[in-house]
Protein backbone atom coordinates (compact mmCIF):
# COMPACT_ATOMS: atom_id res chain seq x y z
CA UNK A 1 0.00 0.00 0.00
CA UNK A 2 1.12 3.46 -0.93
CA UNK A 3 0.15 6.86 -1.19
CA UNK A 4 3.27 7.83 -3.82
CA UNK A 5 1.86 8.61 -7.30
CA UNK A 6 2.81 5.64 -9.52
CA UNK A 7 2.55 4.40 -12.71
CA UNK A 8 -0.80 4.39 -14.14
CA UNK A 9 -2.75 1.19 -14.10
CA UNK A 10 -2.75 -1.61 -16.72
CA UNK A 11 -6.23 -2.44 -17.85
CA UNK A 12 -6.23 -5.89 -16.39
CA UNK A 13 -5.33 -4.29 -13.38
CA UNK A 14 -8.74 -2.67 -12.59
CA UNK A 15 -10.32 -5.93 -13.51
CA UNK A 16 -7.48 -7.97 -11.11
CA UNK A 17 -8.67 -5.28 -8.31
CA UNK A 18 -12.66 -5.62 -8.96
CA UNK A 19 -12.11 -9.30 -8.84
CA UNK A 20 -10.76 -9.19 -5.52
CA UNK A 21 -13.81 -7.41 -3.92
CA UNK A 22 -15.98 -9.75 -5.55
CA UNK A 23 -14.07 -12.91 -4.08
CA UNK A 24 -13.85 -11.25 -0.98
CA UNK A 25 -17.70 -10.78 -0.87
CA UNK A 26 -17.95 -14.50 -2.46
CA UNK A 27 -15.68 -15.71 0.47
CA UNK A 28 -17.51 -13.98 3.22
CA UNK A 29 -21.00 -15.06 1.92
CA UNK A 30 -20.02 -18.55 1.44
CA UNK A 31 -19.15 -18.85 4.91
CA UNK A 32 -22.09 -17.18 5.94
CA UNK A 33 -23.95 -19.79 4.09
CA UNK A 34 -22.00 -22.61 6.05
CA UNK A 35 -22.88 -21.07 9.58
CA UNK A 36 -26.51 -20.75 8.89
CA UNK A 37 -26.40 -24.60 7.89
CA UNK A 38 -25.50 -24.64 12.14
CA UNK A 39 -27.59 -21.57 13.05
CA UNK A 40 -30.61 -21.26 10.35
CA UNK A 41 -31.53 -17.43 12.09
CA UNK A 42 -28.08 -16.08 11.76
CA UNK A 43 -27.77 -13.43 9.76
CA UNK A 44 -24.65 -11.81 9.66
CA UNK A 45 -23.62 -9.86 6.63
CA UNK A 46 -20.88 -11.41 3.92
CA UNK A 47 -19.87 -8.47 2.76
CA UNK A 48 -19.03 -7.52 6.23
CA UNK A 49 -17.06 -10.86 6.89
CA UNK A 50 -14.89 -10.05 3.44
CA UNK A 51 -14.51 -6.51 4.18
CA UNK A 52 -12.24 -8.12 7.24
CA UNK A 53 -10.88 -10.23 5.29
CA UNK A 54 -9.87 -7.89 2.53
CA UNK A 55 -8.20 -5.90 5.80
CA UNK A 56 -6.11 -9.28 5.99
CA UNK A 57 -5.08 -9.15 3.03
CA UNK A 58 -3.97 -5.67 2.41
CA UNK A 59 -1.84 -5.80 5.22
CA UNK A 60 0.21 -9.12 3.54
CA UNK A 61 0.24 -7.35 -0.03
CA UNK A 62 1.74 -4.23 0.24
CA UNK A 63 2.63 -2.71 -3.03
CA UNK A 64 0.65 -5.37 -5.26
CA UNK A 65 -2.41 -3.57 -3.35
CA UNK A 66 -2.73 -0.58 -5.72
CA UNK A 67 -5.38 -2.43 -8.43
CA UNK A 68 -7.75 -3.41 -5.23
CA UNK A 69 -7.16 0.07 -3.42
CA UNK A 70 -8.31 2.12 -6.97
CA UNK A 71 -11.35 -0.17 -7.38
CA UNK A 72 -12.19 0.31 -3.53
CA UNK A 73 -11.96 4.22 -3.82
CA UNK A 74 -14.05 4.49 -6.76
CA UNK A 75 -17.15 2.46 -5.43
CA UNK A 76 -16.97 4.48 -2.64
CA UNK A 77 -16.38 7.68 -4.28
CA UNK A 78 -20.39 7.00 -5.73
CA UNK A 79 -21.16 4.91 -2.91
CA UNK A 80 -24.75 7.26 -2.90
CA UNK A 81 -25.21 6.19 -6.38
CA UNK A 82 -25.96 2.84 -4.53
CA UNK A 83 -28.41 3.20 -2.66
CA UNK A 84 -30.59 5.22 -5.37
CA UNK A 85 -32.57 1.82 -6.25
CA UNK A 86 -33.64 0.77 -2.74
CA UNK A 87 -34.73 4.07 -2.25
CA UNK A 88 -37.24 4.47 -5.14
CA UNK A 89 -38.74 1.29 -3.34
CA UNK A 90 -40.82 3.96 -1.18
CA UNK A 91 -43.14 4.18 -4.41
CA UNK A 92 -43.82 -0.05 -3.83
CA UNK A 93 -45.18 0.88 -0.19
CA UNK A 94 -47.52 3.81 -0.62
CA UNK A 95 -50.18 2.19 1.52
CA UNK A 96 -48.26 1.89 4.64
CA UNK A 97 -46.38 5.31 4.12
CA UNK A 98 -50.18 6.96 4.34
CA UNK A 99 -51.51 4.43 7.03
CA UNK A 100 -48.00 5.41 9.05
CA UNK A 101 -45.93 8.09 7.47
CA UNK A 102 -46.41 10.41 9.85
CA UNK A 103 -45.16 8.23 13.17
CA UNK A 104 -42.99 6.68 11.14
CA UNK A 105 -41.07 9.44 10.16
CA UNK A 106 -40.94 10.68 13.62
CA UNK A 107 -39.47 7.48 15.32
CA UNK A 108 -36.98 7.89 12.18
CA UNK A 109 -35.91 11.43 12.49
CA UNK A 110 -35.95 11.54 16.17
CA UNK A 111 -34.44 8.20 16.63
CA UNK A 112 -31.50 9.16 14.44
CA UNK A 113 -30.71 12.47 16.16
CA UNK A 114 -30.95 10.57 19.59
CA UNK A 115 -28.62 7.83 18.36
CA UNK A 116 -26.11 10.41 16.96
CA UNK A 117 -26.00 12.65 20.09
CA UNK A 118 -25.58 9.32 22.46
CA UNK A 119 -23.00 7.39 20.22
CA UNK A 120 -20.72 10.77 19.46
CA UNK A 121 -21.21 11.69 23.49
CA UNK A 122 -20.61 8.05 24.56
CA UNK A 123 -16.90 8.09 22.37
CA UNK A 124 -15.85 11.30 23.64
CA UNK A 125 -16.57 10.67 27.40
CA UNK A 126 -14.78 7.39 27.11
CA UNK A 127 -11.91 8.84 25.11
CA UNK A 128 -12.09 11.37 28.10
CA UNK A 129 -12.32 8.95 30.97
CA UNK A 130 -9.60 7.23 29.38
CA UNK A 131 -7.13 9.75 29.20
CA UNK A 132 -7.22 11.04 33.04
CA UNK B 1 -47.97 5.11 -35.58
CA UNK B 2 -48.01 1.75 -34.16
CA UNK B 3 -44.59 1.34 -34.80
CA UNK B 4 -43.44 4.23 -32.11
CA UNK B 5 -45.85 2.79 -29.74
CA UNK B 6 -43.84 -0.68 -30.03
CA UNK B 7 -40.89 1.37 -29.51
CA UNK B 8 -41.82 3.06 -26.52
CA UNK B 9 -43.16 -0.22 -25.32
CA UNK B 10 -39.32 -1.47 -25.47
CA UNK B 11 -37.97 1.48 -23.83
CA UNK B 12 -40.61 1.23 -21.20
CA UNK B 13 -39.78 -2.27 -20.10
CA UNK B 14 -35.77 -2.25 -21.02
CA UNK B 15 -33.67 -2.52 -18.14
CA UNK B 16 -31.64 -0.48 -20.26
CA UNK B 17 -34.39 2.79 -20.15
CA UNK B 18 -33.54 2.06 -16.33
CA UNK B 19 -30.12 1.98 -15.52
CA UNK B 20 -29.49 5.29 -17.92
CA UNK B 21 -32.54 6.68 -16.00
CA UNK B 22 -30.78 6.21 -12.91
CA UNK B 23 -27.69 7.24 -13.56
CA UNK B 24 -28.60 10.30 -15.49
CA UNK B 25 -30.77 11.49 -11.98
CA UNK B 26 -27.87 10.79 -10.00
CA UNK B 27 -25.67 13.13 -11.96
CA UNK B 28 -28.73 15.81 -12.21
CA UNK B 29 -28.71 15.29 -8.49
CA UNK B 30 -24.99 15.91 -8.02
CA UNK B 31 -25.25 18.88 -10.33
CA UNK B 32 -27.90 20.47 -8.06
CA UNK B 33 -26.24 19.50 -5.45
CA UNK B 34 -22.98 21.59 -6.32
CA UNK B 35 -25.45 24.47 -7.63
CA UNK B 36 -26.53 24.84 -3.61
CA UNK B 37 -22.99 24.55 -2.41
CA UNK B 38 -23.42 21.09 -1.40
CA UNK B 39 -25.56 22.05 1.29
CA UNK B 40 -26.98 18.28 2.91
CA UNK B 41 -30.08 18.98 2.59
CA UNK B 42 -29.25 18.93 -1.52
CA UNK B 43 -28.65 14.91 -0.37
CA UNK B 44 -28.31 12.86 -4.00
CA UNK B 45 -29.76 10.05 -2.65
CA UNK B 46 -33.16 11.98 -1.71
CA UNK B 47 -32.63 14.05 -5.21
CA UNK B 48 -32.13 11.42 -7.21
CA UNK B 49 -35.57 9.13 -6.22
CA UNK B 50 -37.74 12.85 -5.98
CA UNK B 51 -36.78 12.37 -9.85
CA UNK B 52 -37.24 9.15 -10.59
CA UNK B 53 -40.21 8.07 -8.65
CA UNK B 54 -42.46 10.65 -10.93
CA UNK B 55 -40.99 9.43 -14.31
CA UNK B 56 -42.03 5.88 -13.26
CA UNK B 57 -45.56 6.83 -11.74
CA UNK B 58 -46.48 9.14 -15.44
CA UNK B 59 -45.21 6.21 -17.72
CA UNK B 60 -47.00 3.71 -15.54
CA UNK B 61 -43.65 1.78 -14.58
CA UNK B 62 -43.55 -0.87 -11.73
CA UNK B 63 -40.93 -1.07 -9.37
CA UNK B 64 -40.35 -4.36 -10.24
CA UNK B 65 -39.50 -3.32 -14.44
CA UNK B 66 -37.80 -0.66 -12.69
CA UNK B 67 -35.67 -2.38 -11.05
CA UNK B 68 -34.52 -4.87 -13.49
CA UNK B 69 -32.55 -2.20 -14.75
CA UNK B 70 -31.51 -0.46 -11.41
CA UNK B 71 -30.29 -3.68 -10.08
CA UNK B 72 -27.02 -3.45 -11.77
CA UNK B 73 -26.15 -0.81 -9.63
CA UNK B 74 -27.63 -2.35 -6.53
CA UNK B 75 -25.51 -5.04 -6.94
CA UNK B 76 -22.68 -2.78 -6.63
CA UNK B 77 -23.61 -2.24 -2.66
CA UNK B 78 -21.71 -5.28 -1.91
CA UNK B 79 -18.18 -4.87 -3.22
CA UNK B 80 -18.62 -1.66 -1.53
CA UNK B 81 -19.22 -2.74 1.59
CA UNK B 82 -15.86 -4.92 1.12
CA UNK B 83 -14.48 -1.72 -0.14
CA UNK B 84 -14.83 -0.08 3.23
CA UNK B 85 -11.76 -2.43 4.43
CA UNK B 86 -9.62 0.43 2.49
CA UNK B 87 -10.33 3.18 4.54
CA UNK B 88 -10.51 1.10 7.35
CA UNK B 89 -6.87 -0.29 6.93
CA UNK B 90 -5.77 3.37 6.23
CA UNK B 91 -6.80 4.45 9.58
CA UNK B 92 -5.87 1.31 10.96
CA UNK B 93 -3.28 3.11 13.56
CA UNK B 94 -6.03 4.79 14.75
CA UNK B 95 -8.92 2.58 15.15
CA UNK B 96 -6.84 0.33 17.05
CA UNK B 97 -5.50 3.59 19.46
CA UNK B 98 -9.81 4.04 19.87
CA UNK B 99 -10.86 0.38 20.15
CA UNK B 100 -12.27 1.26 23.96
CA UNK B 101 -14.25 4.06 23.22
CA UNK B 102 -15.24 2.49 19.72
CA UNK B 103 -16.60 -0.88 21.74
CA UNK B 104 -18.76 1.57 24.35
CA UNK B 105 -19.94 4.24 21.29
CA UNK B 106 -20.95 0.63 19.40
CA UNK B 107 -23.22 -0.72 22.33
CA UNK B 108 -24.39 2.58 23.16
CA UNK B 109 -25.42 4.05 19.87
CA UNK B 110 -26.94 0.38 18.81
CA UNK B 111 -29.50 -0.45 21.62
CA UNK B 112 -30.69 3.61 21.52
CA UNK B 113 -30.95 3.20 17.49
CA UNK B 114 -33.00 -0.03 17.88
CA UNK B 115 -34.76 1.28 21.26
CA UNK B 116 -36.13 4.69 20.73
CA UNK B 117 -37.07 3.78 17.04
CA UNK B 118 -38.88 0.82 18.73
CA UNK B 119 -40.40 3.08 21.82
CA UNK B 120 -42.04 5.85 19.63
CA UNK B 121 -43.41 3.49 16.62
CA UNK B 122 -44.57 1.34 19.43
CA UNK B 123 -45.90 4.61 21.45
CA UNK B 124 -48.39 5.52 18.25
CA UNK B 125 -49.33 1.73 17.71
CA UNK B 126 -47.97 0.18 15.09
CA UNK B 127 -48.86 -2.90 14.23
CA UNK B 128 -45.78 -5.79 15.23
CA UNK B 129 -44.96 -6.29 11.10
CA UNK B 130 -44.06 -2.26 10.98
CA UNK B 131 -42.54 -2.29 14.38
CA UNK B 132 -40.40 -5.37 13.19
CA UNK B 133 -39.25 -3.44 9.63
CA UNK B 134 -38.47 -0.46 11.91
CA UNK B 135 -36.15 -2.51 14.39
CA UNK B 136 -32.77 -2.16 11.81
CA UNK B 137 -33.55 0.46 10.24
CA UNK B 138 -29.80 2.11 10.87
CA UNK B 139 -27.98 -1.15 9.21
CA UNK B 140 -27.27 -1.24 5.63
CA UNK B 141 -30.08 -2.01 3.61
CA UNK B 142 -29.52 -5.79 2.59
CA UNK B 143 -29.10 -6.56 6.44
CA UNK B 144 -32.12 -4.70 7.44
CA UNK B 145 -34.11 -6.57 5.06
CA UNK B 146 -32.92 -9.85 5.69
CA UNK B 147 -33.51 -8.77 9.70
CA UNK B 148 -37.01 -7.42 8.90
CA UNK B 149 -38.06 -11.20 7.64
CA UNK B 150 -36.45 -12.83 10.03
CA UNK B 151 -38.41 -10.72 12.93
CA UNK B 152 -41.81 -11.38 10.67
CA UNK B 153 -41.58 -7.58 9.31
CA UNK B 154 -41.82 -6.27 5.57
CA UNK B 155 -38.36 -6.07 3.63
CA UNK B 156 -39.64 -3.64 1.25
CA UNK B 157 -40.82 -1.11 4.40
CA UNK B 158 -37.85 -2.34 6.20
CA UNK B 159 -35.67 -0.67 3.01
CA UNK B 160 -37.62 2.39 2.98
CA UNK B 161 -36.92 2.98 6.24
CA UNK B 162 -33.35 2.06 6.28
CA UNK B 163 -33.41 4.73 3.29
CA UNK B 164 -34.83 7.59 5.28
CA UNK B 165 -32.08 6.93 7.96
CA UNK B 166 -29.65 7.13 6.50
CA UNK B 167 -30.45 10.34 4.61
CA UNK B 168 -31.77 11.91 8.38
CA UNK B 169 -28.75 11.15 9.50
CA UNK B 170 -26.32 12.43 6.19
CA UNK B 171 -28.81 15.65 6.30
CA UNK B 172 -28.49 16.44 9.96
CA UNK B 173 -25.21 15.22 11.00
CA UNK B 174 -22.96 18.37 10.72
CA UNK B 175 -25.51 20.97 11.96
CA UNK B 176 -25.79 19.07 14.76
CA UNK B 177 -22.48 17.94 15.30
CA UNK B 178 -21.10 21.60 15.16
CA UNK B 179 -24.07 22.71 17.40
CA UNK B 180 -22.72 20.02 20.14
CA UNK B 181 -19.60 22.08 19.23
CA UNK B 182 -17.21 19.06 18.71
CA UNK B 183 -14.63 18.88 16.32
CA UNK B 184 -13.75 15.13 16.93
CA UNK B 185 -13.69 13.96 13.54
CA UNK B 186 -13.03 10.21 14.83
CA UNK B 187 -15.79 10.51 17.04
CA UNK B 188 -18.26 12.05 14.64
CA UNK B 189 -17.55 10.20 11.85
CA UNK B 190 -17.80 6.56 14.16
CA UNK B 191 -21.56 8.36 15.35
CA UNK B 192 -22.93 8.83 11.42
CA UNK B 193 -21.56 5.53 10.65
CA UNK B 194 -23.65 3.38 13.82
CA UNK B 195 -26.49 6.11 13.39
CA UNK B 196 -27.24 6.21 9.19
CA UNK B 197 -24.83 3.19 7.61
CA UNK B 198 -23.44 3.79 4.42
CA UNK B 199 -25.62 6.85 3.36
CA UNK B 200 -24.26 8.59 6.77
CA UNK B 201 -20.60 6.92 5.67
CA UNK B 202 -20.98 8.77 1.79
CA UNK B 203 -21.70 12.21 3.66
CA UNK B 204 -18.70 11.78 6.35
CA UNK B 205 -16.08 10.72 3.14
CA UNK B 206 -17.57 14.02 1.72
CA UNK B 207 -16.86 15.73 4.90
CA UNK B 208 -13.71 14.55 6.33
CA UNK B 209 -10.76 10.94 5.44
CA UNK B 210 -10.78 10.25 9.36
CA UNK B 211 -14.45 10.90 9.15
CA UNK B 212 -15.35 8.62 6.88
CA UNK B 213 -12.51 5.73 7.60
CA UNK B 214 -14.41 5.35 11.32
CA UNK B 215 -18.08 6.12 10.02
CA UNK B 216 -17.07 2.93 7.64
CA UNK B 217 -15.67 1.07 10.43
CA UNK B 218 -18.75 1.98 12.69
CA UNK B 219 -21.35 0.59 9.77
CA UNK B 220 -19.34 -2.49 9.44
CA UNK B 221 -19.63 -3.21 13.08
CA UNK B 222 -23.41 -1.68 13.32
CA UNK B 223 -24.13 -4.03 11.01
CA UNK B 224 -22.70 -6.88 12.82
CA UNK B 225 -23.64 -6.51 16.32
CA UNK B 226 -27.96 -5.11 15.26
CA UNK B 227 -27.63 -9.11 13.24
CA UNK B 228 -26.37 -10.57 15.96
CA UNK B 229 -28.49 -8.92 18.77
CA UNK B 230 -31.74 -9.36 16.48
CA UNK B 231 -30.63 -13.29 15.90
CA UNK B 232 -30.14 -13.68 19.84
CA UNK B 233 -33.42 -12.73 20.41
CA UNK B 234 -34.94 -14.83 17.86
CA UNK B 235 -32.97 -18.06 19.09
CA UNK B 236 -34.10 -16.92 22.52
CA UNK B 237 -37.87 -16.28 21.26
Amino acid sequence: MTDVVAKPLRPADWVAGFALLILCQLAGETLVQILRLLVPAFAFPGPVIGMLLLVGLLALMGDRARPVIASADGLLGILSLLFVPSAVGIMQNGELIRAWGGPLLLAVVASTALTLVVTVGAFILTERWMSR
Amino acid sequence: MSGFSEIWVYLATSPLTWLGATLVAFVLALRIGALLGNSPLANSVLLSAAMLIPVLLLTGTSYPTYFEGAQFVHFLLGPATVSLAVPLYRNLAAVKRSIVPIAVALVAGSVTAMGSALAIAAIFGAPPEVLASIAPKSVSAPIAMELAKSLGGIPSLAAVLVILTGVTGAIIVTPLMNALGTKNYAARGFAVGVASHGIGTARALQVNDMAGAFAGIAMALNGAFTAILLTGFLLLR
